[in-house]
């Protein structure tokens, strides 16, 4: 299927779930991660559950804790 | 108010825009505008507010200039190291503008007097550098219903979003919670490009303008990253979490709480 994933379309396997693509995508600090799935916010607690659709939009939002 | 020579001339440039105007620049200048921490995040943003004319400028901030400051927090200079950030940030921006009234808040920002001092500003912008400040400005702005612009950086990195009243997502429905410290890494411990804290900075002194003017459209509802490496800018568009603990449908934060601040960085904003 394919998949907008941070603004790039790309293809995956179908049924991968946000946990699922979270570990293929490298991303970091997974466990800090925010996703969001067609501009919706995904809780933590479902990362497992939720599955991926054809064309779905996903985001992930990183904590940035500089300013000083 | 009427325009002396001399705003006229150094404001021209503001006033022969369409969007600004002499209206608009009457309003910057009636503007009551806080950051909070003078450092790489509030150093370019109380430049540009500085000299764009802004009415009230106040600047809060705990600490002392340090010499690895001055890689990127620009209002600081040399001769300024050991001097309170605050004085050092007054003293620079009088010398771009001496019509601007800068008030310095020498003090820690806490649960206890963020209400009251973000009450006498009309504009919020978080230049502070742990994640305990972030959300207790988030959370005491969407209490206190006050405007404020977000922000963060780190390496090659940077990201904000504006918020104001019923638009868009706050910090915490982005983010529900700060990491344990050190979870994630801080400036200190991965660094960051000075030019980033400019170039960040800088946009939500942009937004303080466009609030203050009304010009165009305010970066709520959406995340601004950039990523200076591949020189990427994305806007994330986000809807508000329905279920947010202070923004959200039944609120459980109904007052400003500080997180305990983490022991081996101390709270530097």
């Amino acid at each position: 299927m394919n998949l907008i994933v941070a603004g790039a379309r790309k293809e995956y396997e179908d049924g991968l779930s946000v946990a699922e693509l979270i570990v293929i995508e490298n991303v970091e600090t997974p466990m800090y991660v925010s996703v969001s799935v067609n501009d919706e916010f995904i809780k933590s607690g479902e990362f497992e559950t939720t599955i991926m659709k054809e064309n779905d939009n996903v985001e992930f939002l990183y904590f940035m804790g500089g300013g000083e | 108010m009427a325009f002396s020579n001399e705003q006229l001339e150094r404001y021209s440039r503001h006033m022969i825009l369409d969007e600004v105007g002499v209206k608009g620049q009457k309003k910057i200048m009636k503007g009551r505008a806080l950051i909070i921490g003078a450092g790489g995040l509030g150093a370019p943003a109380a430049l540009y507010l500085a000299a764009s004319g802004v009415g009230v400028i106040g600047i809060a901030d705990a600490d002392a200039v340090d010499l690895s400051n001055l890689q990127r927090q620009v209002i600081h200079t040399t001769p300024d190291v050991g001097k309170p950030k605050v004085e050092s940030a007054r003293e620079t921006m009088q010398a771009i503008n001496p019509d601007v009234e800068v008030r310095t808040h020498k003090f820690f920002v806490t649960a206890d007097n963020i209400s009251s001092l973000i009450a006498d500003y009309d504009f919020v912008i978080d230049g502070t550098d742990n994640f305990p400040a972030k959300f207790l400005i988030n959370d005491a702005c969407v209490i206190s219903k006050k405007p404020f612009s977000h922000a963060g950086i780190i390496r090659f990195q940077g990201q904000l979003m504006t918020w104001v009243p019923g638009e868009g997502p706050c910090y915490r429905c982005l983010f529900n919670n700060p990491p344990p410290p050190d979870a994630v890494p801080t400036c200190r411990q991965a660094g960051v490009i000075g030019a980033m804290a400019g170039v960040i900075g800088c946009l939500q002194a942009m937004e303080a303008i466009k609030f203050f003017t009304g010009a165009g459209k305010l970066l709520t509802g959406s995340l601004l990253t950039y990523n200076a490496l591949s020189m990427d800018f994305r806007k994330i568009k986000l809807a508000r979490r329905p279920g947010c603990a202070v923004c959200g449908e039944n609120p459980s934060i109904t007052k400003p709480f500080d997180y305990a601040a983490p022991v081996c960085e101390g709270i530097t904003i």
